[in-house]
């Protein structure tokens, strides 16, 4: 609207007139600019998760519903994760590969949480359900393959997780991420987004 | 009015585009350089202002209906999850809602200010046309966006309006159960409004690029009337003085439209619609928003039969024709003369007319068997039945107790006569009022606009803008001349 210097401002004025007329045109262009920014906000921020999205962002699992060698698939938001029940044999295998040159190192150890008494359980393992290559949702025992390394295996690209959730083989770069979460009792688990 | 063009390319680039297609110098033409009569008032304006009031419905529109659910049992959940926790929600759907309120009262300041000025007549009975469809269109997405919400003032208006078009012969049947999709208001409705109501608005902008094609070809009407015949002497350039001034307006406006938006955004609205619809219970005063009041006194205004019609499509066909008659209206005016600055009795019917359309409102917003004022205080009568058995209604009293008082006469009845005390009201009705605002309605429009072209006559017009504008400013300039008229001016 004011960017131009126009037929009008140079019509009559001489010199002080036009500085004047400088003046309000930067003037008006920063208060429309000023005006556009302060609309755009609200139009931006709305496309983001609205409070009631946000706010149930969370939920608890009872982890000794879930059988030895088993688990479970908790939906929150929309985002998989798996809490899995994890047989002796599986842990002592993911122990042992502790120790191998691994594509993301970290210990079986670093992806568990302390319970509420300060030690770990090693049985709960509790992991994103999103392969990391290109977010598919990876196959595990209920679905009848656990791939080579005995943990979870991804039908999209052929990526296979071990039983600690690590990438072991296939496009995926990274272990299967793991959410935060806290054990509220010895029994109950609280992830969050 | 545009003329040649006066747009010449400087870089290699606008010369290579201009040869293709020329948006730069399209944009010049219109937009920048267009001449416009130097004398527009702020009237003038509100052209400007319902531009940026569409492009506020679509914008605000588009990000509603990224959370808005259509379903019966979704809808009115998912605008309270708009309100509370969608972010800005209410912000932007405050603005969507108080937005269509200011679209109309924009809308009807730009029709009454081309009624005043004559802006509808030749050579521009297009323009006028093409702004009574989008007026209709607006009235259209404006009904079918109430009922998106899903409140019981949403439900049930329109069942109202559905039925409507429902009392029309042969047709109206047909048409509604198209309309409705169910024997009643119900998902498919909601789902075809929906659609509909996020189609219109695109249909209204494509109507408003040809309303504004329409108008740049004779230009600009101005508050004179008097046609444009010195472009040098009676135009200014576009940019900047009609884009500085419509900005202006718009930022004036702006302040009007926050006002409701943050300090009373449900003041134009109705309590019952904040009530999910319940189709078995109907609020009791059911009444359409504030923009759409006068055509609902209209329909209301008719309760008696004229030969074999009957009052329900009388009323409707009043409706409708007190809009279909703006269709009519550039060949209803019969006057040469356009602008009624200079039309001394034209000019006084078109107050009234403003105050009847403004008044019809009013009745439309208030019970039509409620009083618009009373002609005393209420008075007592006594129902009972007399000894033959009949029913009888004593003479009025003005008091209950004493000698002269409607209990007195109770008392001195037998207890078989079932005496009973009621109030009677006396006064003017709303519907009278309605009655008579209505009839003036087309009155104005199918006597009066007619008749004042032939006994009416125009003060001195202006020789040209220019001689009118200078005339301002100096009064002791030359006094106007040209005082028979000339067709169209």
């Amino acid at each position: 609207m004011s960017e131009h210097g126009s037929k009008a401002a140079t019509a009559s004025e001489a010199h002080a007139g036009e500085t004047r007329r400088d003046f309000i045109h930067i003037a008006a262009a920063t208060v429309a600019a000023g005006g556009v920014a302060a609309v755009a906000w609200p139009f931006v921020q709305q496309l983001g998760p609205a409070a009631d999205t946000r706010a149930a962002s969370s939920a608890e699992v009872d982890v000794t519903k879930i059988p030895e060698g088993s688990e479970i698939r908790v939906l929150i938001g929309g985002m998989p994760f798996f809490v899995r029940h994890r047989t002796q044999a599986e842990i002592d295998r993911a122990r042992a590969d502790d120790k191998l040159p691994l594509r993301d190192p970290a210990s079986d150890e670093s992806r568990l949480s302390k319970t509420p008494d300060g030690s770990y359980n090693p049985k709960i393992l509790v992991t994103s359900g999103l392969c990391t290559h290109l977010g598919c949702v990876p196959v595990g025992p209920a679905q009848g393959s656990v791939g080579e390394f005995g943990g979870w295996y991804c039908p999209c690209h052929g990526s296979h997780y071990d039983t600690s959730g690590r990438i072991r083989k296939g496009p995926a770069p990274k272990n299967l991420a793991i959410p935060t979460y806290e054990y509220v009792s010895a029994s109950m688990i609280k992830i969050a987004l | 009015m545009s003329g040649p063009s006066t747009y010449e390319p400087q870089t290699g680039f606008t010369r290579w585009l201009d040869a293709r297609l020329p948006i730069i110098r399209f944009a010049r033409d219109t937009v920048i350089d267009f001449p416009t009569p130097k004398n527009l008032n702020y009237w003038y304006t509100f052209g400007a202002i319902l531009a940026f009031c569409l492009a506020v419905q679509i914008v605000t529109g588009i990000v509603l209906a990224m959370h808005y659910v259509a379903s019966t049992s979704g809808a009115f959940a998912s605008v309270e999850r708009i309100m509370r926790d969608v972010d800005y929600g209410w912000l932007i759907r405050n603005i969507h809602a108080n937005g269509a309120s200011m679209f109309f009262l924009a809308v009807y300041v730009h029709m009454f200010r081309g009624l005043y000025y004559g802006s509808y007549k030749a050579p521009r009975e297009v323009i006028w046309i093409l702004g009574v469809v989008i007026y209709l269109l607006m009235m259209a997405t404006a009904f079918m966006g109430y009922v998106l919400p899903w409140g019981q003032m949403s439900f049930h208006g329109s069942a109202v309006i559905t039925n409507l078009i429902g009392a029309i012969p042969v047709i109206g049947e047909p048409i509604k159960i198209y309309l409705m999709g169910g024997p009643a208001i119900g998902d498919a409705t909601l789902n075809r409004f929906f659609s509909l109501h996020y189609l219109l608005p695109f249909v209204i902008a494509g109507i408003v690029v040809l309303h504004i094609w329409a108008l740049h070809v004779p230009g600009n009407n101005n508050p004179t009337g008097v046609s444009v015949k010195d472009v040098k002497k009676d135009t200014v350039p576009f940019h900047p003085y009609y884009t500085v001034k419509d900005g202006f307006a718009v930022v004036v406006f702006m302040i009007l439209f926050a006002y409701f938006v943050f300090f009373a955004p449900n003041a134009l609205g109705h309590a019952d619609n904040s009530i999910e619809a319940n189709p078995l219970q109907t609020p009791a005063h059911i009444v359409p928003e504030w923009y759409l009041l006068p055509f609902y006194a209209i329909l209301r205004a008719i309760t008696f039969d004229i030969g074999p019609i009957e009052a329900k499509l009388l009323g409707v066909i009043a409706m409708f024709g007190s809009i279909g008659v703006l269709f009519f209206v550039p060949w209803l005016d019969t006057s040469k003369v356009r602008s009624m600055r200079y039309r001394p009795i034209a000019r006084q019917l078109f107050v009234l007319f403003v105050l009847a359309s403004v008044g019809l409102g009013f009745c439309g917003a208030n019970d039509p068997d409620k009083f618009v004022f009373k002609f005393g205080p209420d008075q007592l009568v006594v129902n009972y039945v007399d000894t033959n058995g009949v029913a009888q209604v004593s003479p009025k009293f003005a008091e209950y107790d004493g000698p002269e008082g409607a209990a007195a006469f109770a008392r001195a009845l037998p207890p078989s006569s079932g005496a009973a005390v009621a109030v009677v009201e006396d006064g003017f009705k709303w519907l009278w009022l309605s009655q008579i605002l209505a009839g003036y309605y087309f009155l104005y429009f199918l006597v009066f606009l007619p008749l004042l072209g032939i006994i009416e006559k125009p003060k001195a017009r202006p020789p040209s803008i220019s001689e009118s504008v200078r005339k301002k400013q100096s009064p002791s300039a030359a006094s106007a001349v040209n005082p028979a008229p000339v067709a169209a001016e």
